[in-house]
């Protein structure tokens, strides 16, 4: 899926247009139906597509994109991808308004996603959605308690692996959220370190093994140049390496494409897979933009490796999730408990799963930063404070401690509760 | 061993690793016929055309217009009144570079009058949005050639594809969670003398505790049968007993706490599967029983012959079951150990296919066909895969509509379980094709038509259902849906299927993964979707 984003706004007929232009699209705004979403009302009024689409998209375009990504050439390597699509959509779709921005997504703020209507991704990260669903919860707002309706932007979310795909629609504040169906996704195959250092027994184990631990000692292409999975003489390095490392273990199967498949943890990817995804979000792009249908309620996934199987269910939202709901988060430890503890609770916790949590609280009526690992130099001033107790640096209970983290665009606000020395440090989810 | 790959073995990279290079090979010698370039047929092109589909021929009469661009990504305003075939070939041919695009500007029946043997030269016809007499046709002149036919549709907000194809065989399936084939309840000798060679009551710890788990199952599974008779753990307090068996046998420091032995603990967590009967799986029961297995004869095609060659196999030297197929999971272990214990199962493996391989050329050879008609890659691939084989033969479109043969029970038992089943939907299509042969026009295309067609088509409706004597109910409001969607044929609609059925195509293509079998329904006002072997 092409990395991107997208928002639509429905307008009257304009120049630009041509006899019978609409001709596909208007009996499902012009007619009644049994089906249709009861506040649908039909309108004579032709309907222009999608004329107002912003595009973010970070990404360059890559010649292996060019089996799936129909809008790029092999002579748009190098170009970004939202402006090459932009360029590609206007021109082929008369009338159509795409403006790219080659940006991550958290290089803007509120402000900037305030203004759509809908938003849709096909990002290649769960810390982006995650990041995406915080960003529209923000917007979020209530009175007296009651969600606003007019500050929900719906949220519709594809992704695909090989031959299985899904696709979903979130209401913030109202449906599940990202963060309310974390467990579902799979967890990201690791290897573990003994293996690799010592006892590697698959051809994957050799060439992590001169990924992870002999390209930082050997430093082959200079001292600060860190391993760039896009490109081939890098990857050659580690090929030829790797087949060094299996033939000392007798191991077989190192090839080129399984080093790069490693390396840069590529999922296989194919334009069907990609197409049957894409076309259910922009069904439901189309179905909440006009109101002619119930837009999906709220989670498809699809696989046809055997057939085609699809399974529609209505994803739930989580009475305590850490992004959507309103219940404050609890951190249960004994005073005795190390900083540490508290770190990886955040970052193992299958409700959580942050990736580099920054803990900061109020002491004495000033910010403390406990400890930040994003920054060097904060890095390394708090570092210490991982060895000390909760109790040694101060903390009381009930206190409030801050939690930021790239999985979330706010900071995450949890309670600590002290528990006795005799539980179990084990934590219970709540 | 090549240091840099072509631009071709770049541009391919993602999908080479599902298919693999031989699987695009097989789609770069393809010829695939679409018929009628609709935003349907196009977007099944483009994702043909993409992934580098050797070449293909579009077949239309129409000429493009208004309404065809406005849904078609693959047409422009300026292409109106040209013929459609030559338009959509121009955009689509764009796409990739590697693919040689052709068209035709004539409609399929009069090629069906004049030349039917048009459509023989290709690998797969795929047909979108036909008429019924068109696609009666058509499927039965490429039922006779053997030529396979993907039948698309898409109709307002639902999408239909049908599949038709004689015989259909797939060695490489890729199944999703195979079973390993660890032979631990009749090892062969190879791995009975390796098994041998450990004697874990006198290792090293470090040795203990990076024997692989096989061996560890291996080893307590002798224990079991001198104390059980030589029976092997059959019911859960058996296997629970087995389990308990093999944890005491985890070392103990000077306490008599257990070490931390993560194998063993492989090995316990491994005893539910570890111990199931090794025996032919029925899919591949059935395909050594069929008929085309049986009677080899110089046609048959490889498949039938190196089936036949591993029936023989396992009929004799595999004493019943495949040839082993060579592969074991990862698991804790030092890897000396692991690559040792890897080895016996690949040698093993090359043994059997060796012994089959031989069991081939005799096939051939006793009709009259050289021994190189089927290679050692082959035979290899197939007795790898040997306990996944798959065959789809789907039934003629004669079959399907013949008030004989039709699939009654099918049909009746879901609309009557599920009066919203996709079932439904596919009745609504043979009623609106029923509206068109009456009426030379389909339901609600103009607004003035919508009241009056919802009468004539439930007409239709009841004519389709009494003439296969179904006894079900339509409900109403599908009727009044299907005229309320005039024909249109949405573009999101047309791309989910336009995905759905290129993956399809390909799967034909390369023989590999599996098809459906033979109808899906998708709808997309519910997300939802469901495939019928009508």
């Amino acid at each position: 899926m092409a990395d991107g984003e997208e928002t639509m706004a429905v307008e009257g007929c304009s120049i630009g247009d041509w006899d019978g232009r609409w001709g596909h699209v208007q009996k499902f705004l012009e007619r009644t139906g049994p089906f249709t979403h009861p506040d649908f009302e039909p309108s004579e009024e032709a309907l222009s597509g999608f004329r107002h689409i912003h595009v973010v998209d970070m990404d360059i375009i890559d010649v292996s994109n060019l089996n799936r990504q129909f809008l790029f050439r092999s002579k748009d390597v190098g170009r970004p991808k939202a402006d090459v699509a932009a360029e590609f959509i206007n021109q082929r779709v008369p009338g159509c308004n795409v403006v790219p921005h080659f940006k991550k997504i958290q290089d803007f703020d509120a402000s900037f996603y305030r203004q759509f209507h809908i938003i849709v991704c096909g990002l290649d990260s769960i810390i982006a959605r995650r990041w995406i669903n915080g960003m529209l919860l923000s917007l979020l707002s209530y009175e007296d308690g009651v969600l606003d309706p007019s500050s929900i932007i719906p949220l519709i979310d594809g992704g695909t692996e090989g031959f299985k795909g899904n696709a979903r629609v979130i209401l913030p504040g109202m449906t599940a959220c990202i963060d309310c169906t974390l467990e579902l996704y799979p967890p990201q195959i690791t290897f573990p370190m003994c293996t690799i250092a010592s006892m590697p027994r698959l051809p994957e184990h050799c060439i992590e093994y001169v990924r992870v631990l002999q390209w930082p000692k050997d430093k082959p292409f200079g001292d600060a140049v860190g391993l760039d999975g896009d490109n081939p003489e890098h990857v050659q390095w580690v090929f030829q390496e790797s087949l060094k490392r299996a033939a000392e273990f007798n191991i077989t199967g190192v090839t080129y494409r399984l080093t790069q498949g490693v390396v840069k943890r590529i999922i296989p990817a194919v334009a069907s897979t990609n197409a049957v995804i894409a076309a259910a979000c922009a069904t439901e792009v189309f179905k909440i933009a006009t109101s002619a249908y119930i837009p999906l309620n709220n989670y498809l996934v699809f696989n046809d490796v055997d057939g085609l199987y699809t399974y529609t269910f209505e994803a739930e939202r989580k009475d305590n999730c850490t992004a959507c709901s309103q219940v404050p988060q609890k951190l249960q430890f004994p005073p005795s408990a190390k900083l540490q503890e508290v770190l990886e609770y955040l970052t193992e916790n299958a409700a959580l799963q942050m990736k580099s949590p920054a803990i900061s609280t109020t002491l004495e009526g000033k910010n403390k930063t406990l400890y930040l690992q994003s920054i060097a130099s904060i890095e390394e001033r708090t570092r210490p404070n991982l060895c000390k107790t909760l109790k040694e640096l101060g903390l009381a209970d009930g206190q409030e401690l801050a939690v930021a983290d790239v999985t979330t665009p706010q900071t995450v606000l949890f309670k600590l509760n002290f528990t006795s020395e005799t539980c179990s440090i084990k934590q219970v989810q709540n | 061993m090549t240091d840099h790959k072509t631009s071709k073995e770049q541009k391919y990279d993602r999908q080479l690793r599902l298919w693999g290079d031989h699987g695009q090979e097989a789609l770069e010698n393809a010829h695939v016929c679409l018929i009628n370039a609709t935003a349907t047929g196009t977007e099944i092109l483009k994702n043909l055309v993409l992934p580098g589909i050797g070449s293909f021929t579009i077949v239309d009469g129409h000429k493009v217009s208004g309404e065809d661009v406005g849904n078609n990504f693959f047409l422009t305003s300026s292409s109106i009144g040209k013929n459609r075939a030559q338009a959509a070939t121009e955009l689509l041919q764009e796409l990739n570079g590697d693919v040689s695009g052709n068209f035709v500007e004539e409609s399929p029946d009069k090629l069906l009058d004049n030349s039917p043997e048009f459509f023989h030269r290709f690998s797969l016809v795929i047909g979108v949005q036909l008429p019924e007499s068109t696609y009666l046709r058509l499927g039965s002149v490429l039922w006779e050639a053997g030529v396979p036919f993907l039948i698309c549709r898409t109709y307002g907000l639902i999408g239909y594809m049908r599949l038709i194809v004689k015989e259909h065989t797939v060695v490489e399936s890729h199944p999703d969670n195979a079973l390993e084939d660890l032979r631990l309840d009749q090892p062969f000798t190879e791995l009975k003398h390796h098994v041998e060679c450990y004697d874990l009551d006198n290792m090293e710890k470090k040795d203990h505790s990076h024997t692989p788990w096989i061996i560890v199952v291996a080893k307590y599974l002798e224990k079991w049968y001198s104390e059980h008779n030589s029976q092997l753990p059959k019911n859960y307090k058996e296997k629970e007993a087995f389990r308990q068996l093999i944890r005491a046998g985890i070392l103990t420091n000077e306490n008599g706490t257990p070490e931390d032995e993560e194998n063993f603990e492989e090995a316990i967590k491994n005893v539910n599967t570890a111990l199931n009967p090794t025996k032919v799986p029925s899919g591949t029961e059935e395909i050594f029983n069929a008929e085309q297995c049986e009677n080899i004869t110089s046609q048959s095609p490889s498949f039938w012959v190196i089936a036949h060659g591993v029936r023989d196999f396992v009929r004799n030297e595999g004493n019943g079951n495949l040839p082993v197929r060579g592969t074991i999971p990862d698991m804790i272990a030092d890897s000396d150990k692991f690559i040792k214990l890897q080895n016996v199962y690949r040698d093993k493996a090359m043994k059997d296919a060796a012994v089959v391989s031989k069991h081939v050329e005799a096939l051939l050879q006793s009709v009259g066909k050289p021994p190189e008609s089927t290679s050692e890659q082959e035979i290899k691939l197939f007795c790898k895969n040997a306990a996944f084989l798959r065959v789809v033969r789907c039934r003629s479109l004669a079959e399907e509509y013949s008030v004989d043969t039709f699939n009654k029970d099918e049909i009746s038992i879901c609309v009557s379980v599920h009066p919203y089943s996709e079932m439904v939907l596919y009745l609504m299509l043979r009623s609106i094709d029923r509206f068109y042969q009456q009426h030379s026009r389909y339901p609600g295309v103009y607004n003035y038509q919508v009241e009056e067609d919802i009468n004539k088509l439930k007409l239709c409706v009841n004519s389709l259902l009494q003439e296969y004597s179904l006894n079900v109910n339509v409900k109403d409001d599908y009727i009044h849906e299907f005229c309320r969607y005039g024909a249109a044929e949405p573009h999101t609609v047309a791309a989910f299927l336009g995905g759905s059925a290129a993956q399809e195509a390909i799967k034909i293509i390369t023989h590999q993964f599996v098809p459906f079998n033979n109808t899906f329904l998708y709808n997309a006002m519910s997300q939802t979707s469901a495939t019928f072997q009508l």
